[in-house]
Protein backbone atom coordinates (compact mmCIF):
# COMPACT_ATOMS: atom_id res chain seq x y z
CA UNK A 1 0.00 0.00 0.00
CA UNK A 2 1.00 3.53 -0.50
CA UNK A 3 2.40 5.19 2.25
CA UNK A 4 1.53 9.20 2.39
CA UNK A 5 2.09 9.31 6.25
CA UNK A 6 5.89 11.06 7.00
CA UNK A 7 8.08 8.57 6.18
CA UNK A 8 11.41 10.46 5.60
CA UNK A 9 14.49 10.35 8.79
CA UNK A 10 15.96 13.35 8.06
CA UNK A 11 13.32 15.75 5.87
CA UNK A 12 14.90 19.05 5.42
CA UNK A 13 18.51 16.44 5.00
CA UNK A 14 16.76 14.77 1.96
CA UNK A 15 15.13 17.98 0.56
CA UNK A 16 18.53 20.01 0.68
CA UNK A 17 20.43 17.16 -0.99
CA UNK A 18 18.11 16.72 -3.59
CA UNK A 19 17.62 20.97 -4.25
CA UNK A 20 21.92 20.63 -4.28
CA UNK A 21 21.85 17.62 -7.21
CA UNK A 22 20.19 19.90 -9.39
CA UNK A 23 22.81 23.32 -9.06
CA UNK A 24 23.85 24.09 -11.64
CA UNK A 25 21.75 22.19 -14.22
CA UNK A 26 19.99 23.58 -17.37
CA UNK A 27 15.87 22.64 -17.56
CA UNK A 28 16.66 19.93 -20.06
CA UNK A 29 19.36 18.38 -17.32
CA UNK A 30 17.43 18.75 -14.49
CA UNK A 31 14.76 17.07 -15.96
CA UNK A 32 16.68 14.07 -17.49
CA UNK A 33 17.95 14.06 -13.72
CA UNK A 34 14.50 13.76 -12.34
CA UNK A 35 13.65 11.10 -14.79
CA UNK A 36 16.59 8.84 -14.06
CA UNK A 37 15.66 9.74 -10.10
CA UNK A 38 11.93 8.46 -10.47
CA UNK A 39 13.16 5.44 -12.48
CA UNK A 40 15.53 4.23 -9.57
CA UNK A 41 12.74 4.88 -6.83
CA UNK A 42 10.50 3.00 -8.81
CA UNK A 43 12.82 -0.17 -8.96
CA UNK A 44 13.17 0.29 -5.62
CA UNK A 45 9.38 -0.40 -4.87
CA UNK A 46 8.98 -2.47 -7.20
CA UNK A 47 5.13 -3.13 -6.50
CA UNK A 48 2.82 -2.03 -9.80
CA UNK A 49 0.34 -1.46 -7.48
CA UNK A 50 1.90 1.23 -5.01
CA UNK A 51 3.36 2.61 -8.16
CA UNK A 52 0.11 3.17 -9.53
CA UNK A 53 -1.31 4.62 -6.88
CA UNK A 54 1.64 7.17 -6.68
CA UNK A 55 0.79 8.18 -10.39
CA UNK A 56 -2.73 8.77 -9.40
CA UNK A 57 -2.01 10.57 -5.79
CA UNK A 58 0.38 12.86 -8.48
CA UNK A 59 -1.23 13.01 -10.98
CA UNK A 60 -4.76 14.33 -8.90
CA UNK A 61 -2.55 16.80 -7.04
CA UNK B 1 2.71 60.03 23.80
CA UNK B 2 5.94 59.12 22.80
CA UNK B 3 7.47 55.67 21.85
CA UNK B 4 9.65 53.79 24.44
CA UNK B 5 12.38 53.34 21.99
CA UNK B 6 12.09 57.10 21.65
CA UNK B 7 13.12 57.71 25.23
CA UNK B 8 16.51 58.23 26.37
CA UNK B 9 16.55 55.17 28.81
CA UNK B 10 20.01 55.12 29.65
CA UNK B 11 20.79 58.93 28.90
CA UNK B 12 24.89 59.97 28.75
CA UNK B 13 26.60 61.12 32.34
CA UNK B 14 29.93 61.83 32.28
CA UNK B 15 31.57 59.02 34.60
CA UNK B 16 35.13 59.22 36.68
CA UNK B 17 36.37 57.02 34.30
CA UNK B 18 36.89 59.96 32.02
CA UNK B 19 38.77 62.11 34.61
CA UNK B 20 41.18 58.44 35.86
CA UNK B 21 44.71 58.59 36.06
CA UNK B 22 46.34 55.93 35.13
CA UNK B 23 43.28 54.40 33.38
CA UNK B 24 40.86 52.53 34.98
CA UNK B 25 40.41 49.29 34.40
CA UNK B 26 37.81 46.86 34.46
CA UNK B 27 37.33 43.01 34.89
CA UNK B 28 34.58 43.12 32.38
CA UNK B 29 33.53 45.27 29.41
CA UNK B 30 30.15 44.14 27.27
CA UNK B 31 30.29 46.28 23.88
CA UNK B 32 26.52 47.13 22.94
CA UNK B 33 23.43 47.29 25.15
CA UNK B 34 21.16 45.03 22.80
CA UNK B 35 19.39 42.28 24.15
CA UNK B 36 22.81 39.90 24.43
CA UNK B 37 24.76 42.43 25.90
CA UNK B 38 21.88 43.11 28.85
CA UNK B 39 21.54 39.61 28.95
CA UNK B 40 25.33 39.34 29.66
CA UNK B 41 26.02 41.63 32.11
CA UNK B 42 22.92 40.62 34.21
CA UNK B 43 23.83 37.12 34.43
CA UNK B 44 27.62 38.32 35.33
CA UNK B 45 26.39 41.05 37.89
CA UNK B 46 23.69 38.82 39.44
CA UNK B 47 26.63 36.22 40.41
CA UNK B 48 28.71 39.20 41.91
CA UNK B 49 31.09 39.52 39.01
CA UNK B 50 31.42 43.46 37.93
CA UNK B 51 30.00 44.33 34.91
CA UNK B 52 30.65 47.65 32.78
CA UNK B 53 28.34 48.30 30.21
CA UNK B 54 29.29 50.36 27.25
CA UNK B 55 26.34 51.20 24.06
CA UNK B 56 26.82 54.10 21.38
CA UNK B 57 23.12 54.86 21.82
CA UNK B 58 21.15 55.32 25.19
CA UNK B 59 17.69 54.04 24.38
CA UNK B 60 16.08 50.63 23.23
CA UNK B 61 15.82 49.00 19.29
CA UNK B 62 13.88 51.01 16.85
CA UNK B 63 11.58 49.06 15.37
CA UNK B 64 9.98 45.86 16.43
CA UNK B 65 13.11 43.65 14.74
CA UNK B 66 12.87 40.20 16.89
CA UNK B 67 9.78 39.09 17.65
CA UNK B 68 9.85 35.49 18.51
CA UNK B 69 11.45 34.46 22.21
CA UNK B 70 11.75 30.50 22.00
CA UNK B 71 11.35 28.46 25.30
CA UNK B 72 15.04 27.89 26.06
CA UNK B 73 15.60 31.47 25.74
CA UNK B 74 12.58 32.33 28.35
CA UNK B 75 14.28 29.34 30.65
CA UNK B 76 17.28 31.18 30.74
CA UNK B 77 15.60 34.60 31.49
CA UNK B 78 13.69 33.01 34.48
CA UNK B 79 17.53 31.92 35.73
CA UNK B 80 18.21 35.92 35.12
CA UNK B 81 15.36 37.13 36.90
CA UNK B 82 13.00 38.49 33.90
CA UNK B 83 11.35 35.84 32.22
CA UNK B 84 8.09 36.13 33.91
CA UNK B 85 7.52 39.58 33.52
CA UNK B 86 7.99 39.20 29.67
CA UNK B 87 5.98 35.80 29.30
CA UNK B 88 2.76 38.12 31.06
CA UNK B 89 3.50 40.71 28.72
CA UNK B 90 4.24 38.39 25.05
CA UNK B 91 1.75 37.35 23.09
CA UNK B 92 1.40 33.25 23.35
CA UNK B 93 1.09 31.36 20.20
CA UNK B 94 1.01 27.97 19.19
CA UNK B 95 -0.59 27.35 15.82
CA UNK B 96 0.92 27.87 12.53
CA UNK B 97 -0.66 28.05 9.07
CA UNK B 98 0.46 28.12 6.24
CA UNK B 99 -1.22 28.86 2.95
CA UNK B 100 -0.30 28.76 -1.25
CA UNK B 101 -1.85 31.02 -3.74
CA UNK B 102 -5.03 31.67 -2.74
CA UNK B 103 -6.12 28.98 -0.07
CA UNK B 104 -4.82 27.72 3.51
CA UNK B 105 -2.85 24.33 2.73
CA UNK B 106 -2.31 23.02 6.70
CA UNK B 107 -2.13 24.33 10.02
CA UNK B 108 0.44 23.04 12.64
CA UNK B 109 0.20 23.22 16.23
CA UNK B 110 3.41 23.86 18.31
CA UNK B 111 1.77 22.56 21.69
CA UNK B 112 4.72 21.02 23.76
CA UNK B 113 4.72 18.29 26.20
CA UNK B 114 2.74 19.10 29.12
CA UNK B 115 5.32 19.62 32.15
CA UNK B 116 7.00 22.81 31.46
CA UNK B 117 6.85 26.04 33.13
CA UNK B 118 7.31 28.30 29.93
CA UNK B 119 5.28 28.20 26.93
CA UNK B 120 7.00 26.78 23.17
CA UNK B 121 7.17 30.57 22.21
CA UNK B 122 5.78 34.11 22.97
CA UNK B 123 6.03 37.25 20.52
CA UNK B 124 7.05 40.04 21.91
CA UNK B 125 9.07 43.56 20.36
CA UNK B 126 12.80 43.46 20.74
CA UNK B 127 11.71 47.39 22.47
CA UNK B 128 9.85 45.79 25.20
CA UNK B 129 12.33 42.85 25.43
CA UNK B 130 15.28 45.29 25.76
CA UNK B 131 13.19 47.63 28.44
CA UNK B 132 12.44 44.76 30.56
CA UNK B 133 16.25 43.67 30.59
CA UNK B 134 17.20 47.30 31.71
CA UNK B 135 14.86 47.12 34.69
CA UNK B 136 16.36 44.16 35.68
CA UNK B 137 19.88 45.40 35.48
CA UNK B 138 18.00 48.75 37.47
CA UNK B 139 16.71 46.56 40.00
CA UNK B 140 20.06 44.79 40.03
CA UNK B 141 22.22 48.18 40.55
CA UNK B 142 19.57 49.15 43.02
CA UNK B 143 20.46 46.43 45.57
CA UNK B 144 24.19 47.00 45.03
CA UNK B 145 25.14 44.56 42.45
CA UNK B 146 28.85 45.55 40.43
CA UNK B 147 26.74 46.62 37.27
CA UNK B 148 27.02 49.80 34.99
CA UNK B 149 24.93 51.18 31.91
CA UNK B 150 27.03 53.98 29.61
CA UNK B 151 25.01 55.29 27.10
CA UNK B 152 26.52 57.40 24.13
CA UNK B 153 29.70 55.85 24.85
CA UNK B 154 31.10 54.57 21.75
CA UNK B 155 34.23 52.90 21.28
CA UNK B 156 36.69 53.89 18.62
CA UNK B 157 39.60 51.67 18.96
CA UNK B 158 40.74 48.78 20.22
CA UNK B 159 43.96 47.02 21.24
CA UNK B 160 44.52 43.83 22.79
CA UNK B 161 47.90 44.19 25.09
CA UNK B 162 47.87 40.76 26.11
CA UNK B 163 46.91 40.72 29.40
CA UNK B 164 43.85 43.17 29.27
CA UNK B 165 42.39 45.33 25.84
CA UNK B 166 42.89 48.82 25.82
CA UNK B 167 39.68 51.25 24.34
CA UNK B 168 39.49 54.40 23.22
CA UNK B 169 35.73 55.74 23.82
CA UNK B 170 33.50 58.84 22.45
CA UNK B 171 31.28 60.57 24.39
CA UNK B 172 29.15 63.68 24.02
CA UNK B 173 32.13 65.21 26.05
CA UNK B 174 34.94 64.22 24.45
CA UNK B 175 37.26 60.94 23.88
CA UNK B 176 38.84 58.53 27.44
CA UNK B 177 40.75 55.36 27.44
CA UNK B 178 39.46 51.87 29.21
CA UNK B 179 41.27 48.57 30.02
CA UNK B 180 39.37 45.49 30.26
CA UNK B 181 40.41 42.21 31.38
CA UNK B 182 37.83 40.94 29.10
CA UNK B 183 36.68 42.24 26.46
CA UNK B 184 32.79 40.78 25.08
CA UNK B 185 31.83 42.06 21.77
CA UNK B 186 27.93 42.30 21.50
CA UNK B 187 27.58 45.16 19.21
CA UNK B 188 25.54 43.41 16.34
CA UNK B 189 25.82 41.95 12.67
CA UNK B 190 28.00 45.03 11.37
CA UNK B 191 29.88 44.61 14.70
CA UNK B 192 32.74 47.67 14.55
CA UNK B 193 34.52 45.74 17.35
CA UNK B 194 34.84 42.63 14.97
CA UNK B 195 36.33 45.07 11.94
CA UNK B 196 38.62 46.79 14.69
CA UNK B 197 40.37 43.89 15.69
CA UNK B 198 40.41 42.91 11.96
CA UNK B 199 38.56 39.28 11.87
CA UNK B 200 36.99 37.56 9.30
CA UNK B 201 33.12 36.95 9.19
CA UNK B 202 32.41 34.50 6.14
CA UNK B 203 29.31 32.85 4.97
CA UNK B 204 26.31 33.32 2.34
CA UNK B 205 25.03 35.96 1.08
CA UNK B 206 21.31 36.33 0.50
CA UNK B 207 19.86 38.73 -2.21
CA UNK B 208 16.28 39.24 -1.23
CA UNK B 209 14.67 42.10 -0.08
CA UNK B 210 12.36 42.01 3.07
CA UNK B 211 10.11 44.82 3.52
CA UNK B 212 8.78 44.94 7.51
CA UNK B 213 6.48 46.91 9.00
CA UNK B 214 4.81 46.89 12.43
CA UNK B 215 1.38 47.71 12.33
CA UNK B 216 -1.53 49.09 14.57
CA UNK B 217 -4.77 48.14 14.38
CA UNK B 218 -8.14 46.12 16.12
CA UNK B 219 -8.11 43.23 14.07
CA UNK B 220 -9.75 39.80 14.92
CA UNK B 221 -7.19 37.62 13.16
CA UNK B 222 -5.90 35.44 16.15
CA UNK B 223 -2.74 34.95 17.25
CA UNK B 224 -1.08 32.80 15.07
CA UNK B 225 1.89 32.53 12.80
CA UNK B 226 0.39 32.80 9.04
CA UNK B 227 2.79 32.21 6.16
CA UNK B 228 2.21 33.07 2.42
CA UNK B 229 3.46 31.33 -0.25
CA UNK B 230 3.02 33.02 -3.34
CA UNK B 231 0.06 35.02 -2.28
CA UNK B 232 -2.02 36.89 -4.81
CA UNK B 233 -1.61 39.91 -2.56
CA UNK B 234 2.26 39.65 -2.82
CA UNK B 235 3.13 37.46 -6.25
CA UNK B 236 5.46 35.14 -6.96
CA UNK B 237 6.79 36.02 -3.08
CA UNK B 238 6.07 35.41 0.55
CA UNK B 239 4.30 37.08 3.57
CA UNK B 240 4.35 36.91 6.90
CA UNK B 241 1.94 37.55 9.39
CA UNK B 242 2.42 37.55 13.46
CA UNK B 243 0.76 39.39 16.12
CA UNK B 244 2.21 41.33 18.81
CA UNK B 245 1.59 43.09 22.16
CA UNK B 246 -0.62 46.14 22.01
CA UNK B 247 -2.51 45.25 19.09
CA UNK B 248 0.95 45.64 16.76
CA UNK B 249 1.08 43.10 14.07
CA UNK B 250 4.07 42.29 12.43
CA UNK B 251 3.91 41.85 8.74
CA UNK B 252 6.88 40.80 6.21
CA UNK B 253 6.91 41.39 2.45
CA UNK B 254 9.67 38.98 0.46
CA UNK B 255 9.66 41.80 -2.14
CA UNK B 256 13.00 40.52 -4.21
CA UNK B 257 15.76 41.48 -5.46
CA UNK B 258 17.46 44.77 -6.93
CA UNK B 259 14.79 46.63 -5.72
CA UNK B 260 14.56 50.67 -5.14
CA UNK B 261 14.45 51.24 -1.80
CA UNK B 262 13.37 54.76 -1.23
CA UNK B 263 11.02 54.32 -3.72
CA UNK B 264 9.43 51.31 -1.34
CA UNK B 265 9.42 52.59 2.14
CA UNK B 266 7.54 55.49 0.65
CA UNK B 267 4.47 55.34 3.06
CA UNK B 268 1.85 55.17 0.14
CA UNK B 269 3.53 52.40 -1.44
CA UNK B 270 4.07 50.88 1.78
CA UNK B 271 0.03 51.38 2.26
CA UNK B 272 -0.67 49.85 -1.29
CA UNK B 273 1.11 46.67 0.03
CA UNK B 274 -0.70 46.45 3.33
CA UNK B 275 -4.03 47.53 1.55
CA UNK B 276 -3.94 44.30 -0.98
CA UNK B 277 -2.78 42.23 2.08
CA UNK B 278 -5.71 43.67 5.14
CA UNK B 279 -8.33 44.63 2.29
CA UNK B 280 -8.93 48.19 1.62
CA UNK B 281 -11.32 48.92 4.49
CA UNK B 282 -9.05 47.88 6.73
CA UNK B 283 -7.97 50.83 9.41
CA UNK B 284 -4.72 50.69 10.76
CA UNK B 285 -1.36 52.92 11.66
CA UNK B 286 1.93 51.90 10.33
CA UNK B 287 4.16 52.46 13.32
CA UNK B 288 7.50 51.28 11.61
CA UNK B 289 8.91 49.71 8.54
CA UNK B 290 12.10 48.48 7.21
CA UNK B 291 14.00 46.80 4.64
CA UNK B 292 16.19 44.09 5.04
CA UNK B 293 18.51 41.52 3.57
CA UNK B 294 20.36 38.80 5.53
CA UNK B 295 23.36 36.48 5.00
CA UNK B 296 24.37 33.94 6.80
CA UNK B 297 27.92 33.79 8.66
CA UNK B 298 29.83 33.48 11.50
CA UNK B 299 33.49 33.56 12.82
CA UNK B 300 35.31 31.47 12.77
CA UNK B 301 35.71 31.82 16.29
CA UNK B 302 34.22 33.16 19.21
CA UNK B 303 37.36 34.02 21.12
CA UNK B 304 40.63 36.17 20.08
CA UNK B 305 43.01 36.02 23.25
CA UNK B 306 41.16 38.99 25.47
CA UNK B 307 38.22 39.32 23.47
CA UNK B 308 34.71 37.40 22.31
CA UNK B 309 31.91 37.55 20.51
CA UNK B 310 28.83 37.20 21.07
CA UNK B 311 24.98 36.93 19.21
CA UNK B 312 25.02 38.49 15.56
CA UNK B 313 28.36 40.11 16.29
CA UNK B 314 29.84 36.56 16.03
CA UNK B 315 26.80 34.67 14.04
CA UNK B 316 24.25 36.19 11.21
CA UNK B 317 21.09 33.66 10.63
CA UNK B 318 18.39 34.34 8.54
CA UNK B 319 15.67 35.73 10.16
CA UNK B 320 13.31 32.17 9.33
CA UNK B 321 13.06 30.09 12.43
CA UNK B 322 13.89 33.12 14.90
CA UNK B 323 17.27 31.97 15.57
CA UNK B 324 18.88 35.24 16.14
CA UNK B 325 18.20 36.71 19.33
CA UNK B 326 17.23 33.08 20.77
CA UNK B 327 20.66 32.21 20.00
CA UNK B 328 22.63 35.14 21.42
CA UNK B 329 20.85 34.38 24.44
CA UNK B 330 22.07 31.02 24.50
CA UNK B 331 25.82 32.11 23.86
CA UNK B 332 25.50 34.70 27.16
CA UNK B 333 24.21 31.46 29.11
CA UNK B 334 27.57 29.80 27.85
CA UNK B 335 29.85 32.07 28.49
CA UNK B 336 28.92 34.01 31.92
CA UNK B 337 29.65 31.17 34.22
CA UNK B 338 32.86 30.25 32.30
CA UNK B 339 33.94 33.90 32.44
CA UNK B 340 33.33 33.91 36.26
CA UNK B 341 35.30 30.72 37.49
CA UNK B 342 38.20 31.97 34.68
CA UNK B 343 38.31 35.80 36.46
CA UNK B 344 38.07 33.70 39.96
CA UNK B 345 41.07 31.98 38.77
CA UNK B 346 39.13 28.64 39.87
CA UNK B 347 39.45 27.54 35.76
CA UNK B 348 42.33 27.81 33.29
CA UNK B 349 41.61 30.16 30.20
CA UNK B 350 41.15 27.18 27.81
CA UNK B 351 37.42 26.93 29.78
CA UNK B 352 36.71 29.89 27.16
CA UNK B 353 37.85 28.06 24.18
CA UNK B 354 35.13 25.55 24.79
CA UNK B 355 32.55 28.99 24.76
CA UNK B 356 33.67 28.93 21.22
CA UNK B 357 33.76 25.48 20.58
CA UNK B 358 30.02 24.65 21.89
CA UNK B 359 28.75 27.64 20.36
CA UNK B 360 30.25 27.38 17.00
CA UNK B 361 28.51 23.95 17.18
CA UNK B 362 25.29 26.14 18.40
CA UNK B 363 25.65 28.57 15.06
CA UNK B 364 26.31 25.82 12.53
CA UNK B 365 22.99 24.47 13.49
CA UNK B 366 21.05 27.36 13.03
CA UNK B 367 23.15 28.86 10.04
CA UNK B 368 22.13 25.12 8.66
CA UNK B 369 18.43 25.28 9.63
CA UNK B 370 17.76 28.99 8.58
CA UNK B 371 19.64 28.48 5.38
CA UNK B 372 17.44 25.57 4.20
CA UNK B 373 14.63 27.72 5.03
CA UNK B 374 15.99 30.56 3.25
CA UNK B 375 16.17 28.10 0.09
CA UNK B 376 12.57 26.59 0.21
CA UNK B 377 10.89 30.43 0.77
CA UNK B 378 13.43 32.21 -1.78
CA UNK B 379 14.22 28.99 -4.59
CA UNK B 380 17.19 29.81 -6.63
CA UNK B 381 16.67 27.80 -9.17
CA UNK B 382 14.10 27.08 -11.52
CA UNK B 383 14.07 23.22 -10.42
CA UNK B 384 14.41 24.25 -6.80
CA UNK B 385 10.92 26.50 -7.40
CA UNK B 386 8.91 22.98 -8.92
CA UNK B 387 10.04 21.57 -5.86
CA UNK B 388 8.87 24.25 -3.70
CA UNK B 389 5.43 24.81 -5.28
CA UNK B 390 5.04 20.83 -5.77
CA UNK B 391 5.95 20.23 -1.88
CA UNK B 392 3.18 22.99 -1.30
CA UNK B 393 0.93 21.50 -3.88
CA UNK B 394 0.85 17.86 -2.04
CA UNK B 395 0.99 19.41 1.28
CA UNK B 396 -2.91 20.42 0.80
CA UNK B 397 -4.10 16.43 0.77
CA UNK B 398 -1.19 14.65 1.65
CA UNK B 399 0.35 14.46 5.10
CA UNK B 400 3.55 13.37 4.08
CA UNK B 401 4.43 16.42 2.35
CA UNK B 402 3.86 18.52 5.53
CA UNK B 403 7.37 18.23 6.70
CA UNK B 404 8.89 19.06 3.66
CA UNK B 405 7.14 22.56 4.07
CA UNK B 406 10.03 24.89 5.49
CA UNK B 407 8.91 28.18 6.18
CA UNK B 408 11.47 28.20 9.33
CA UNK B 409 12.54 25.51 11.43
CA UNK B 410 11.41 27.33 14.68
CA UNK B 411 14.52 27.72 17.23
CA UNK B 412 15.40 24.48 19.22
CA UNK B 413 17.84 24.66 22.43
CA UNK B 414 21.40 23.22 20.98
CA UNK B 415 22.98 19.67 22.74
CA UNK B 416 26.64 19.74 22.61
CA UNK B 417 27.48 16.67 21.21
CA UNK B 418 30.79 15.89 21.38
CA UNK B 419 31.77 18.78 23.39
CA UNK B 420 35.35 18.64 25.74
CA UNK B 421 33.45 19.45 28.70
CA UNK B 422 31.13 16.43 28.22
CA UNK B 423 31.48 13.68 30.91
CA UNK B 424 30.32 9.88 30.71
CA UNK B 425 27.01 9.04 30.22
CA UNK B 426 24.89 6.27 30.93
CA UNK B 427 22.76 4.48 27.79
CA UNK B 428 20.27 3.55 29.68
CA UNK B 429 18.68 6.89 30.46
CA UNK B 430 16.78 8.98 27.91
CA UNK B 431 18.61 10.34 25.08
CA UNK B 432 17.77 13.64 25.17
CA UNK B 433 19.07 14.17 28.80
CA UNK B 434 22.05 13.19 27.14
CA UNK B 435 25.83 15.14 28.36
CA UNK B 436 25.68 18.48 26.47
CA UNK B 437 21.90 18.89 26.52
CA UNK B 438 19.95 21.77 28.31
CA UNK B 439 18.03 20.30 31.17
CA UNK B 440 14.26 19.83 30.58
CA UNK B 441 11.82 21.44 32.72
CA UNK B 442 9.95 18.96 34.90
CA UNK B 443 6.88 18.94 37.46
CA UNK B 444 8.76 17.49 40.44
CA UNK B 445 5.78 17.86 42.45
CA UNK B 446 7.30 20.74 44.70
CA UNK B 447 7.64 23.35 42.02
CA UNK B 448 9.20 23.33 38.78
CA UNK B 449 12.61 21.97 38.27
CA UNK B 450 14.43 24.77 36.52
CA UNK B 451 13.41 27.30 39.18
CA UNK B 452 15.95 25.02 41.25
CA UNK B 453 18.68 24.90 38.72
CA UNK B 454 21.17 27.45 37.46
CA UNK B 455 23.85 29.67 38.82
CA UNK B 456 26.07 27.01 40.36
CA UNK B 457 27.30 23.57 39.02
CA UNK B 458 24.81 20.91 41.01
CA UNK B 459 24.09 17.33 41.92
CA UNK B 460 20.88 16.03 41.11
CA UNK B 461 19.59 12.59 42.95
CA UNK B 462 16.92 10.82 41.13
CA UNK B 463 15.10 8.69 43.29
CA UNK B 464 18.67 8.51 45.47
CA UNK B 465 20.12 10.45 48.02
CA UNK B 466 23.36 12.38 47.22
CA UNK B 467 25.25 15.01 49.39
CA UNK B 468 23.80 18.22 49.91
CA UNK B 469 27.01 20.14 49.93
CA UNK B 470 30.28 18.82 48.54
CA UNK B 471 33.46 21.29 47.67
CA UNK B 472 35.89 19.89 45.04
CA UNK B 473 38.21 21.37 43.10
CA UNK B 474 37.64 25.04 45.37
CA UNK B 475 33.96 25.08 43.74
CA UNK B 476 30.78 24.23 45.57
CA UNK B 477 28.63 21.80 44.40
CA UNK B 478 24.96 22.35 45.59
CA UNK B 479 23.21 18.33 45.59
CA UNK B 480 19.48 18.33 45.60
CA UNK B 481 17.93 14.70 46.02
CA UNK B 482 14.67 14.94 43.98
CA UNK B 483 11.82 11.38 43.81
CA UNK B 484 10.72 10.39 40.06
CA UNK B 485 7.66 12.29 39.68
CA UNK B 486 5.88 11.34 36.39
CA UNK B 487 7.72 13.72 34.55
CA UNK B 488 11.00 13.37 36.00
CA UNK B 489 10.65 9.82 35.73
CA UNK B 490 10.37 10.13 31.53
CA UNK B 491 12.68 12.89 31.07
CA UNK B 492 15.09 11.58 33.42
CA UNK B 493 15.22 8.04 34.44
CA UNK B 494 13.41 6.02 31.33
CA UNK B 495 13.70 2.63 32.53
CA UNK B 496 16.46 2.77 35.32
CA UNK B 497 15.66 3.14 38.96
CA UNK B 498 17.58 5.66 39.97
CA UNK B 499 20.08 8.48 38.08
CA UNK B 500 22.65 11.22 39.50
CA UNK B 501 23.42 14.20 37.13
CA UNK B 502 26.02 16.90 37.85
CA UNK B 503 24.57 19.97 35.70
CA UNK B 504 26.39 23.14 34.99
CA UNK B 505 25.66 27.22 36.26
CA UNK B 506 23.61 27.05 32.48
CA UNK B 507 21.78 23.88 33.31
CA UNK B 508 23.36 21.61 30.95
CA UNK B 509 24.15 18.58 31.48
CA UNK B 510 28.22 17.34 32.35
CA UNK B 511 27.68 14.27 32.99
CA UNK B 512 25.35 11.58 34.55
CA UNK B 513 25.28 7.76 36.36
CA UNK B 514 23.03 5.40 37.75
CA UNK B 515 24.85 6.06 41.32
CA UNK B 516 26.77 8.49 43.29
CA UNK B 517 30.64 8.38 43.23
CA UNK B 518 32.76 10.72 44.13
CA UNK B 519 35.85 9.84 42.39
CA UNK B 520 33.78 9.47 39.13
CA UNK B 521 32.45 12.97 40.15
CA UNK B 522 35.47 15.02 40.98
CA UNK B 523 36.66 13.45 37.13
CA UNK B 524 33.85 15.02 35.84
CA UNK B 525 33.71 18.12 37.13
CA UNK B 526 37.56 18.55 36.48
CA UNK B 527 36.58 17.53 32.89
CA UNK B 528 33.76 20.78 32.76
CA UNK B 529 35.74 22.82 33.72
CA UNK B 530 38.65 22.52 31.34
CA UNK B 531 40.55 20.75 33.41
CA UNK B 532 40.87 17.46 32.40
Amino acid sequence: MLNLKPNLDDTDGFYASLIAAHDGLTAAQSEALNARLILILANHIGNKDVLDAALEAAART
Amino acid sequence: MSKIFETPLYPYKRSEDQDASPTARHKVIVIGAGPVGLALAIDLAQQGMPVLVLDDNDRVSFGSRAICFAKRPLEILDRLGCGEPMVEKGVLWDTGRVFFDQDETYSFNLQPDSGHKNPAFINLQQYTFEEKLIERLRALEASGAPIELRGKNKVTALADNGDHVRLEVDTPEGSYLLEAEWLIACDGANSPTRRMLGHDFKGRVFEDNFLIADVIMQADFPAERWFWFDPPFNRGQSALLHKQPDNIWRIDFQIGQDIDRDEELKPENIHRRLRAMLGEDAEFELEWASIYTFQCRRMERFRYGRALFAGDAAHQVSPFGARGANSGLQDTDNLAWKLKLVIEGKAPEALLDSYSDERVHGAEENILNSTRSTDFITPKSKASRAFRDAVLALARQHEFARPMVNSGRLSVPCTYDGSALNGPDMAQLPADTRPGAPMKDADTGEGWLLERLGNRFQLLGINIEVPAALKLEGIAIEGLSLPATKDMKARYLGDAGTAVYLLRPDQHICARWLAYDEAALRAALKQAIGKA
